[in-house]
């Protein structure tokens, strides 16, 4: 059984209107695996995410309507109570946020930020786990970690905030770690420093890793499999390699076809997906994707289309390749 | 640190000369000018001559400016027209009488207005929101004179409760050490001058205490809606963080920062307020005394008094300030 | 008295976004001056101009108020207030000054006539209507407000527009006739509101004038401040820098764009300012510095002679005093309103 086994997973903003950020997603997550959450933003990657920890603001209040279940180790998490999900966060399921400035504590030291968790989870006191603060920063790639331990955010860069965050994530050895964009803030070179440290910690210490992301370039490194999010719901889902062999649903090959790539030819040019995530449909009317999609047929306004296929699934009825 | 403190040190010397400059200008603005703050209306005009060249008015401006300045450095304020007694031994007798009061005002206003203000944002939308909400709203519009009035009405002499007026029973002959009266009865070990001392104190702090409190509440909600919603907190609660760690280490710790900030900025109109609880309760603080004196138009007073009081002022905003730097990292100076 | 019209909400906005600037940036040192803070927060809220939708901020701004039933309770009451004000004295039945009833005032038994038929609000202590009193009083407590607040908003305005002016477009001059500016307007920012009126006061003499300028010295610090931060806003604003490169005179800018787009936050200060106004004028009566008259029905007089019969007629109190509570809580309430509305962080 996978470690963690989201099935159909929705969550409804009530608002002026209700908003129906997440539609019916369902992925596994193996023990020791890395698997991709794909889409544009606004595509209710970060959304899934939150929700599986039961971190969404207003979650559980009716402002915040969550369906569906997320099976962790057989626990489903979006019926857990309170206490239970927050022994669970920190320990069994960690998460690393896209902003590292903003996601540490201002006025507390790094030390102390890294420490708390170890005192909360592991019940240790505050010198030995002073002592493996230490240790998780050094593990993570700080320099000179006992200093860094006493010093503020402000105080370190970009790159050494997110591995101090990385190293407050890992700090319990939990078995499923989130990472919400964690390079999009970081400049482009402290960017692949960072990927390959997750690869190196999660491979170290068999933890799986949920890799939420829009850049494909990070799943091509990174991920044993990925899902294509759009508007909510699952457009695309497949292992790694075959989704880069033979990407099948339009809005999956318009991703890889607006990168960017150094070994294009002269003259080739990048062809973007029109219009933006503005422009969608209701699923209900059609393919959301319907009103940007250059293979758009009359067939993809009548209904929803289903996910088809258990390998390699796609939700389109006019896909590019059949694979 | 130390730098710091001096460079603050030093830019208060410009205002304070500034604020000194306005003040000597205004004591010689004054209707009849400073011999008719001394004489009052009476006195010949011969005496009057006399009193202009012994105070030297009939000198150019600017010597008078600088013999000002000197008195001013060796603390001399001059003498009460009132009372004819010098100003700052005046101050010195009742400023404890004002220092416990504000002090006790500015207690109850921030033992209860922070939490109140903790809970109206996490309850956001909830009852005990708007009611904090409104009721802080309104309760900086009403006249704190007024509200003196009706709290003296009800709690001192309708029901009894506690005394309406003064700072000590008469009937009890307590020991004066310091003149802050509570202070003085646990010192000397007379509990019940203490015990008495308290009580006289209760409705003025309250009194006192509702315009800091109104703003307190509002101002510590404010910080807390923007804390709650800051990326840290929701990493605290993603470390499955105890409910207590996150808001006191978390919340709190951030979102008091800008409420240390106010509190500071409260003392100017503490002072203000209490020179008009201070006469609804008859409570012999400063603030009472310049009630009085305005009565009196006791210029030389009222002078010493905005002096006093923009020192004090200055000096507890950068107490307040240095107290920032301490704890906020991003702010101290290395 | 409100201290110092303090606004609790722009206070914390106005720290926390100059701190994260400020580290962003590498600088150090910030002095956490949270009044001065608070109104060049407001100030900057100005510098916000349309949301995507391409509705202009004002616009947007009314949209919001009109939802927000805090305002619309506010307006309702200060719509009623001038009301009276403006056509109460038309319509009351008695001359507020006639003392025609005085034979029915017995100060030494405490016998002072409550309401009845002729008299729906009683009599005062010197035996005149004081329905007609509480009306008529209207008047001049919307006077005295409104004059304070326009003095200390025109003289404020001036000198902030001027120090705002100098600093976005002036350069180095400029940066220095800025400095001088609000050196001074720092040292009456430093002075508690209360003590600066009483020093004005003590200078004019007991007037009803003295009691407008007064109160109005007050708020010119505040209105300065807060016109200088939202100017500065405006000129870093790239209409300022595009209008810069075009070649139009910097004058010209200054007062045909930088101006009229820095007004916003001084329109919700003033009427915020109109609130405590009004009750530091009443607390100027209680200290004896008002109004010398007695016979010109105010609030604050009223009030403060009534507070002394509060054993005998606290009706006498009641009516004065939920007069000033009920207008300068319409005054906070709509200025509140407004300035949430301009406040896109409490967007949403």
């Amino acid at each position: 059984m996978a470690l963690l086994e989201v099935e159909d997973l929705g969550v409804t903003f009530h608002a002026d209107r209700d908003v129906r950020a997440v539609d019916g997603v369902s992925f596994a997550v193996d023990a020791g695996k890395v698997v991709g959450l794909v889409g544009e933003s606004g595509c209710g990657k970060s959304v899934t995410s939150l929700a599986l920890i039961g971190l969404l603001p207003n979650q559980n209040t009716k402002r915040v309507r969550v369906d569906g279940s997320a099976k962790f180790d057989g626990l489903d998490l979006l019926r857990a109570d309170r206490r239970t999900l927050r022994d669970i966060r920190g320990r069994e399921i960690a998460m690393i946020f896209q902003d590292p400035l903003s996601s540490l504590n201002p006025v507390v030291p790094i030390g102390v930020q890294v420490a708390e968790v170890l005192i909360r989870h592991r019940g240790i006191g505050k010198h030995e786990a002073e002592r493996r603060s230490a240790e998780l920063l050094d593990r993570v790639g700080i320099p000179d970690p006992r200093r860094r331990l006493k010093e503020y955010p402000h105080q370190l860069s970009g790159g050494m905030r997110q591995r101090a965050l990385i190293a407050m994530a890992v700090a319990c050895r939990p078995r499923l770690l989130i990472a919400d964009e964690p390079t999009t803030a970081l400049d482009v070179t402290i960017q692949a420093q960072i990927l390959e440290l997750l690869k190196e910690l999660v491979r170290e210490d068999g933890t799986a890793l949920i890799m939420i992301t829009h850049d494909l370039g990070v799943v091509a490194g990174l991920c044993d499999s990925v899902n294509v999010l759009y508007a909510g719901r699952v457009v695309e889902s497949a292992g790694r390699h075959e989704l880069f062999a033979h990407p099948t649903h339009p809005y999956t090959v318009g991703l890889l076809n607006s990168i960017p790539r150094l070994d294009a030819l002269r003259g080739e040019e990048l062809t973007p997906i029109r219009g933006s995530v503005r422009d969608v449909l209701a699923w209900s009317a059609g393919c959301a994707f319907a009103p940007r999609c250059d293979r758009a047929i009359e067939t993809c306004l009548t209904g929803p289309p289903s996910l088809e296929g258990t390998n390699h699934s796609f939700r389109c009825v006019n896909p590019e390749v059949v694979p | 640190m130390f730098r710091y403190i001096v460079r603050r040190l030093l830019q208060l010397i410009p205002t304070l000369l500034g604020l000194s400059l306005i003040l000597f200008l205004w004591l010689h603005r004054l209707p009849g000018g400073p011999e008719t703050a001394i004489l009052g209306e009476r006195g010949t005009p011969e005496t009057r001559a006399q009193l202009r060249h012994d105070l030297g008015l009939d000198q150019p401006l600017w010597v008078q400016y600088g013999r000002f300045m000197k008195r001013m450095f060796t603390g001399d304020l001059g003498v009460s027209i009132n009372t004819h007694r010098p100003v700052v031994t005046e101050f010195m007798e009742r400023f404890p009488g004002t220092v416990e009061l504000t002090v006790s005002a500015l207690i109850i206003a921030i033992g209860l207005g922070i939490p109140l203000g903790y809970l109206a944002a996490r309850k956001r939308g909830g009852l005990l929101d708007y009611s904090s909400v409104a009721g802080s709203l309104l309760g900086v519009c009403v006249p704190i004179f007024v509200l003196a009035y009706l709290i003296k009405e009800v709690f001192a002499v309708k029901l009894g409760w506690f005394p309406s007026a003064g700072r000590q029973d008469v009937a009890i002959d307590a020991t004066r050490v310091t003149n802050f009266y509570v202070l003085d009865g646990i010192l000397t070990g007379e509990w019940d001058a203490a015990a008495d001392a308290l009580k006289h104190l209760v409705l003025p702090a309250v009194t006192l205490a509702t315009i800091p409190l109104a703003i307190i509440v509002r101002m510590t909600r404010a910080s807390v809606l923007e804390v709650l919603g800051e990326d840290y907190v929701r990493t605290a609660q993603a470390k499955g963080l105890t409910e207590r760690t996150v808001r006191g280490r978390h919340i709190m710790r951030n979102a008091l920062l800008p409420v240390v900030t106010t509190i500071g900025l409260l003392t100017g109109g503490l002072l203000s307020g209490a020179v008009l609880t201070e006469t609804v309760y008859a409570f012999t603080g400063i603030g009472q005394f310049i009630a009085e004196s305005i009565d009196h138009r006791d210029y030389p007073v009222l002078m010493g008094f905005i002096m006093f009081v923009a020192i004090i002022y200055v000096t507890v905003n950068l107490l307040v300030d240095v107290a920032y730097g301490v704890i906020d990292p991003r702010v101290r100076v290395r | 008295m409100t201290p110092d019209n303090l606004t609790p909400e722009a206070a914390s906005g106005a720290t926390a976004p100059e701190q994260r600037q400020d580290e962003s940036s590498g600088l150090k040192g910030l002095t956490p001056k949270a009044k001065k803070q608070r109104l060049d927060r407001l100030a900057e809220l100005a510098a916000v101009h349309a949301d995507e939708k391409g509705r202009s901020l004002w616009a947007e701004a009314f949209r919001r108020v009109r939802k927000n039933p805090a305002a619309v309770i506010g307006a309702i009451v200060l719509l009623l207030f001038v009301l009276v004000a403006i056509i109460g004295p038309f319509l009351v039945p008695y001359s507020p000054t006639s003392t025609a009833w005085a034979d029915q005032v017995k100060e030494g038994q405490n016998i002072i006539p409550g309401p009845s038929s002729e008299h729906w609000f009683g009599l005062d202590h010197n035996g005149r209507d004081e329905f007609s009193r509480v009306i008529v009083g209207a008047r001049q407590t919307l006077l005295v407000g409104v004059v304070a607040t326009s003095l200390g908003l025109l003289v404020g305005c001036l000198l902030g527009g001027l120090a705002g002016s100098a600093y976005a477009l002036g350069g180095r001059r400029g940066r220095q006739v800025d400095n001088a500016i609000m050196r001074v307007v720092d040292m009456l920012l430093a002075m508690p509101s209360l003590l600066l009126a009483v020093s004005v006061a003590a200078l004019l003499g007991p007037s009803l004038i003295t009691v407008m300028i007064a109160v109005g010295v007050i708020s010119v610090p505040v209105f300065a401040r807060l016109l200088r931060g939202s100017m500065i806003a405006q000129g870093h604003a790239e209409y300022v820098t595009a209008a810069t490169a075009l070649g139009v005179r910097r004058g010209r800018i200054a007062l045909g764009h930088v101006l009229p787009n820095s007004l916003a936050p001084v329109l919700v200060q003033a009427t915020l300012t109109l609130a405590t106004a009004i009750i530091e004028a009443a607390a100027l009566s209680f200290l004896g510095l008002g109004n010398p008259d007695p016979a010109v029905p105010e609030w604050g007089v009223m009030l403060t002679d009534a507070l002394t019969r509060l054993e005998v007629a606290p009706r006498l109190t009641i009516y004065p005093a939920v007069g000033i509570i009920i207008t300068a809580f319409g005054f906070t309430l709509l200025g509140e309103a407004m300035r949430e509305a301009l406040d896109p962080k409490l967007r949403k």
